[in-house]
């Protein structure tokens, strides 16, 4: 039996409190995880400082080089998991096993981890817009005869992770080349990424000491956020809103990511047609940059019957098919739920997928229980306009172009296909979009030179005004 | 863990229940007698229908009385508690609960003192030194546990130091959400308390779980002298019985988990052995209250021995009898052993079925 222990400061630790992972399929299970107390995560926490200080002794292109090596790691290698070893099959396997996500998303969103450990200096580049990493080192630089200077904001970071998304571990990865501690907080079902980074990070190099690793509890997990000088949330509306107007908790909760055609755009959606359905469907809907929305100006009607064609396609797969393009719930309840909620909400409209497949939304298939894919077309006011679920679902909404973006409500990654000047302008001065992609560019897509939700590098340091005349000091 | 009575226990459980049954009898009698029980349970008797001090002769006849209700315990009038043998004498009225709501409330004249007179003998006099002082580092206002542990400091010949801690407001806060203000209440507490050690030459003290963590945070207690902690008031788990004994405390400091409640007195926690792997096993003072683990759907039917069921507490003083009594615990029944011949309750928690509706704080 695989046990995953705690980590405190690097060093494994066992707990009496476990809990177990298992098979989302067949119920075997998988693993024991060491449960952390809160005392302990407190305690452990009273080091920040320390661990801190660890990292100031290296260079941002020693950590990078790190990042790079363990990119390889992470890819390649095996890495110790508890008292064992796991191979890159093996996270694979146990990833779907817990999540009940199939492989070939697993590999997809391990390719997106390994990429931003390999890209880390691009990543740092586009994240700090410095010319020079080395300014990180110094602490202060110029630019064009500018002074800036930068501190940390904390001493380390928190982070709340989900259970159901692997692929959005490349967020916070990039934090330890930044030289900020880690204090992470793995969702139930998703313990294997993190644990595999951080054994990839130490392997390539970086002081186990400079990594805590807490599975525990929702009062551990408020713990980890309140005792760490920076933190990150991953989570549903209901954690995202206990922590909202706290500055220091970066949120990550429902993204209502959305697709905008205007104008050429609306008129020429065929040619887009691939692009919305993957932006919808790929990872099985459950990203928070999956498209979750189309606003279109003309021809909703259309677009919705197409999507609905190509995704009525779309059936429950083996976990280990290359084909496979639906997740299992891990809990059948919740798949239920969820598709309870949108029929509730269902009134004027209809499920279009559903009416061409002709059977119902949820699914079973070999004892896993799956949500299939549902559009609906719907005017801007309806309820299921503006929504976001586990599972490939998006509404298709036809509206006046004078009413975008005010309309769009939070977003976070637009993309829009306009030709229309004055649009884009109004979609550059929107404060609700996070990301704005113009043209055909996947809501899924990520450029690790940008920014995907928020800036690291500036929410775990803060400018200073700076000058420095040395020489008369000296 | 133990599932069975063993076989050289036998006879010293027999005798255990043969004194449990004597003791109920006594209770029964004294309760029920016109001229010595309390008005609540004689005006009870009046409309049972049945005669108490005729049909119940041993400590299974108890369940003729049905399961006690809590919400008898609350308002009042509180006098309708009070024994008449004891109507003359100085009457202290101990709440519980009452974050929201109406606490629960039971009278006492002298119990709070037996019930730690009996604790301080299971007390290891190295780690608990007598004549040395303490330090209550646990709720006050209308609480037993602070006028318990005051005597407990005074009946071995120490003083007993207190802090101002109001465990009520604590949960208020929590449950509105306002954790930052609750964790400042909570420094508030520990800044008390660190002025008393920094004072005071302090070798003993009673803390809860939340507490002791938060003053080991400010410093540490074996380096103040601290010799011996008594920890009860909220949950302990064998993560925390570990944690608390590695980290917290270090080897030079004793650690003596207790589970107890206004109803029932305090049950002592059995020498811990490796073989326990850090659970906490408590057994209570028998014959004076007893703790059982039934069905928690067949509240009248005990678990095996290391089943898990729910706690149900029957406490049998002259002071207060309360049959049959459903706490907000559960745990697994622990058999006799040959310290408490009687049965014991390991690894106690809350109920699972309430455990979204308790909020516990710092105490």
């Amino acid at each position: 039996m695989v046990h995953i222990p705690i980590l405190r400061q690097g060093k494994p630790y066992k707990s009496m409190d476990v809990t177990k992972a298992f098979h989302y399929r067949t119920g075997e299970q998988l693993a024991e995880i060491s449960q952390a107390n809160i005392g302990l995560i407190r305690r452990d926490l009273l080091r920040q400082g320390e661990m801190h200080a660890i990292l100031q002794g290296f260079t941002t292109r020693e950590l990078i080089g790190m990042a790079k090596k363990a990119a390889k790691h992470f890819a390649e290698d095996g890495l110790p998991l508890g008292d064992s070893m796991q191979s890159p099959d093996e996270i694979v396997k146990q990833i779907t096993g817990t999540t009940g996500s199939p492989n070939v998303m697993v590999r997809r969103n391990m390719e997106k981890v390994r990429g931003v450990l390999d890209s880390m200096e691009t990543v740092l580049a586009g994240l700090t817009r410095l010319p020079d990493l080395d300014m990180l080192d110094r602490g202060h630089g110029d630019i064009g005869g500018r002074a800036l200077s930068f501190f940390p904001r904390g001493h380390s970071m928190g982070v709340i992770l989900p259970s159901n998304s692997p692929g959005v571990h490349s967020l916070w990865a990039p934090a330890i080349a930044f030289k900020i501690p880690l204090i992470l907080k793995p969702g139930g079902s998703e313990p294997w990424t993190p644990y595999r980074i951080v054994q990839a990070y130490i392997k390539a190099g970086v002081p186990a000491e400079v990594f805590g690793y807490y599975s525990t509890n929702h009062g551990g997990g408020g713990e980890i956020l309140r005792q760490t000088g920076r933190g990150m949330l991953f989570g549903d509306v209901g954690a995202a809103k206990a922590w909202a107007g706290d500055p220091r908790i970066e949120i990550h909760g429902p993204g209502y990511s959305k697709i905008v055609l205007a104008d050429e755009g609306a008129k020429n959606w065929e040619k887009y047609l691939d692009l919305m359905a993957d932006s919808i469907a790929q990872n099985s809907g459950r990203s928070c940059v999956n498209c979750s929305s189309i606003w279109t100006t003309a021809n909703a009607k259309e677009i919705a019957e197409a999507l609905a064609e190509r995704f009525a396609k779309i059936a429950p797969r083996a976990e280990d098919d290359p084909e496979a393009a639906v997740a299992p719930f891990a809990s059948p309840d919740i798949a239920r739920r969820i598709s309870a909620m949108i029929d509730a909400e269902m009134e004027g409209v209809e499920d279009l997928v559903e009416k061409k497949r002709g059977t119902p939304r949820v699914a079973e298939k070999d004892g896993c229980t799956y949500v299939l894919p549902a559009i609906v077309q719907c005017a801007k006011e309806h309820a299921l306009a503006n929504r976001e679920f586990l599972f490939p679902y998006a509404s298709v909404v036809q509206v006046n172009a004078e009413e975008l973006p005010d309309c769009l409500g939070p977003t976070l990654v637009c993309s829009a296909i306009t030709s229309d000047k004055a649009l884009q302008q109004r979609l550059l001065a929107s404060n609700h979009i996070g990301r704005l992609n113009f043209g055909p560019i996947s809501t899924m897509k990520i450029s690790w030179d940008q920014p995907h939700e928020g800036n690291l590098f500036d929410h775990l340091y803060a400018r200073r005004a700076f000058q420095s005349v040395l020489e008369s000091v000296a | 863990m133990s599932t069975a009575i063993a076989p050289e226990l036998e006879l010293q459980v027999q005798a255990s229940r043969a004194a449990l049954d004597a003791h109920v009898r006594e209770i029964i009698q004294w309760h029920f007698n016109p001229d010595t029980g309390c008005p609540f349970w004689l005006d009870w008797a009046k409309n049972a229908g049945w005669d108490p001090r005729k049909e119940v002769h041993c400590y299974a006849d108890l369940d003729k009385f049905g399961n006690f209700e809590d919400d008898w315990l609350r308002g009042g009038p509180v006098r309708r508690w009070v024994p008449k043998a004891y109507a003359d004498k100085p009457v202290y009225v101990f709440e519980t609960g009452g974050s929201t709501g109406v606490p629960k409330s039971r009278v006492q004249i002298n119990d709070f003192r037996i019930d730690y007179e009996m604790f301080s003998n299971t007390l290891p006099d190295e780690a608990f030194p007598r004549g040395s002082d303490w330090l209550m580092l646990g709720p006050s206002g209308p609480r037993r546990l602070r006028l318990a542990v005051e005597h407990l400091a005074q009946h071995r010949g120490g003083i007993s130091f207190c802090v101002d801690l109001d465990p009520r407001w604590v949960i208020k806060l929590i449950k509105r959400g306002e954790i930052r203000e609750a964790e400042l209440y909570k420094q508030h507490c520990i800044d008390q308390a660190l002025t008393i050690l920094r004072a005071n030459k302090v070798e003993c003290m009673f803390t809860t779980p939340k507490l002791l963590e938060a003053l080991c945070e400010k410093i540490n207690l074996a380096k103040y002298g601290m010799k011996g902690v008594f920890c009860g008031g909220t949950e302990m788990t064998p993560q925390f019985h570990r944690f608390a004994v590695e980290e917290l405390l270090g080897p030079d400091v004793y650690f003596a988990p207790t589970y107890g409640n206004t109803l029932m007195g305090l049950a002592t926690h059995r020498a811990p052995a490796k073989e326990d792997n850090w659970a906490i096993i408590y057994y209570p003072p028998a014959p004076r209250a007893v703790l059982e683990v039934v069905h928690p759907d067949r509240t009248g039917e005990l678990v095996p021995y290391g089943g898990t069921g729910r706690v149900r507490l029957t406490t049998l003083t002259k002071e207060t009898f309360i049959p049959r009594f459903l706490e907000r615990d559960e745990c697994e029944r622990e058999a006799p052993c040959a310290q408490y011949p009687w049965d014991g309750v390991r690894n106690v928690r809350p109920f699972s079925r309430f455990q979204k509706s308790v909020v516990e704080g710092v105490y």
